[in-house]
This record gives C-alpha cells, sequence and structure tokens, in this order.
C-alpha cells in the first residue's frame, strides 16, 4: 500500500493501484485512473457501470461480479467488454475507487 | 515480476459436470482479467456446446472416487441426476451459472469458442447441431494457429 496523488488528491492505494478508501474517491480520480487505463473519455454508459458499482459496493461491502453486472447494471455483458476490454470487473472497480473483486466467476 | 499471460486457448474434452466446468471457468475468468481465450470443444465435452445436450450435463456418480459414494450406490437410477441437482444448487448459491447461461456467457466476453472437426465428424453432427455461439467447427491444424503464442490448457 503506497499513497499517491491522482487527480490533484492524495490517496492510498494496493500496488495494483486500487483505492484502499472508497470515501476519497472523486469523479476526477476515476477520470484519471481511467486514462491510466487506456480509457479515455469516460462516456455515459462507462459512467452507468462506475456508478452502479460503487452503489452495489456501498450496498454490500463488494463489488459485482461481470455477470451481476451484465443482469443488473443495464449494460450486457457483451457491452461490458466493449467499454472494458481488460476486463469488466475489475477495470471498472479500479475506476470507481472499490476494492479489486475476487470472486472466480 | 514474470511476463503476464496474454492468451489461453482451453481443450474440453469431457462430457461430464466435473469435465466440463474447470475449462468454462478458466475461460470466463481470463477474459475477466483481460486475457485473450478460446475454448475448443473435442470428444464428449462436444456434448457442452450441443443444443440438446448442454441442459443435461451431468455429475458422473460411477468411477469417481471424488464423490465419496461406493459405485454400487452410484450406479442406482437416478444417482447421477440427484447428485447434479445438489451441485447445481450449491453453484447457485455461489452465483455460477448453469452451462448453457455460462457458455452464452463466455460468448459474449468475446472468447472463442470452436467444435473439433474430428469430433463432429465421428459424431455425425453438424454445425446445426450447436449452440449459436459456437464460432465454427475447426480442425487441429487451426486450433493450433488460433493458440500460436499464448498458453494451451487441456481439461
Amino acid at each position: 500500500m503506497s499513497t499517491q496523488t491522482i487527480a490533484g488528491v492524495a490517496v492510498d492505494v494496493t500496488d495494483e493501484g486500487f483505492l484502499t478508501d472508497p470515501e476519497q474517491w472523486t469523479r476526477d480520480i476515476g477520470v484519471e485512473i481511467a486514462r491510466a487505463e487506456g480509457i479515455d473519455p469516460l462516456t455515459p454508459p462507462h459512467w452507468q457501470v462506475i456508478e452502479f458499482m460503487r452503489s452495489e459496493y456501498f450496498e454490500k461491502g463488494t463489488g459485482p461480479t461481470v455477470r451481476v453486472l451484465g443482469k443488473t447494471s443495464g449494460v450486457s455483458v457483451k457491452e461490458l467488454y466493449q467499454l472494458f476490454p481488460k476486463g469488466p470487473a475489475k477495470v471498472a472497480a479500479k475506476i470507481a475507487g472499490i476494492p479489486k473483486p475476487r470472486g472466480c466467476v | 515480476m514474470s511476463d503476464p499471460i496474454k492468451k489461453v486457448s482451453i481443450i474440453v474434452s469431457k462430457g461430464s459436470l466435473e469435465g466440463v466446468y474447470p475449462g468454462l471457468i478458466m475461460a470466463n475468468g481470463a477474459r475477466a482479467e483481460g486475457i485473450e481465450a478460446n475454448l475448443f470443444f473435442t470428444f464428449f465435452g462436444l456434448d457442452a456446446i450441443h443444443k440438446r445436450r448442454i441442459g443435461h450435463i451431468k455429475v458422473a456418480t460411477v468411477g469417481n472416487p471424488g464423490m465419496h459414494i461406493p459405485s454400487l450406490v452410484g450406479v442406482l437410477p437416478g444417482m447421477s441426476a440427484v447428485a447434479t441437482k445438489m451441485m447445481e444448487k450449491k453453484m447457485d448459491g455461489l452465483d455460477i451459472p448453469g452451462i448453457p447461461e455460462f457458455v452464452e456467457m463466455i460468448g459474449d466476453t468475446g472468447a472463442g469458442i470452436y467444435a473439433c472437426k474430428a469430433s463432429v465428424d465421428m459424431f455425425g453432427f453438424t454445425e446445426a447441431d450447436f449452440v449459436e455461439h459456437v464460432q465454427g467447427i475447426i480442425t487441429v491444424g487451426e486450433f493450433y494457429e488460433m493458440a500460436a503464442g499464448g498458453q494451451i490448457i487441456f481439461t
């Protein structure tokens, strides 16, 4: 774990760059992490997924799997992989400032 | 740190529940990590993409020491169906989809799904026998071409 300045804010991140405290997150931080992940700009469907991930996380204590995202976020699995080609659950969690999901499915 | 895996090509050769799931989970998991993935179904593994059989994949209750029931019990009518139901219920609780939904989802992740030509010919199947996410019937040579530069996993 280390402290990193993202979008002008000092935040705590894991070795892989996931925020350890989702409360430190801002939309600007999301934009900057996305850019580092090669996603620029974040379009409305990206934000739909990011906001859904955050609300799921705050409600359930863990980020949703791709399957749950596909069923309940309003964005299909196919579109999720188009929006986040390097892995929707993982990359969207990183951009959304929530911990890396650990599910196998 | 060594170079991350960029591509996996997974062969599914068995037609039992425990024979099919590992390959599906590994393919789906690869895509979730942003790794390119291909699934190649061969021999009895073809059941997992066969329209009429995909919904009837069962656990082997005979000759399967992992089940911890005597083979003489496992042979009783309905045992395999009961064991399969129990396992499916457990997996559902863990949010693991059934095989038909799983194959569809893996197709949607952008993974390649293929049937082995030699096995298809042997069983007398045609393209029409397979679920829609199957992208083609390919030869072993074409499989190797597709797998080039990545890892091959046999299950």
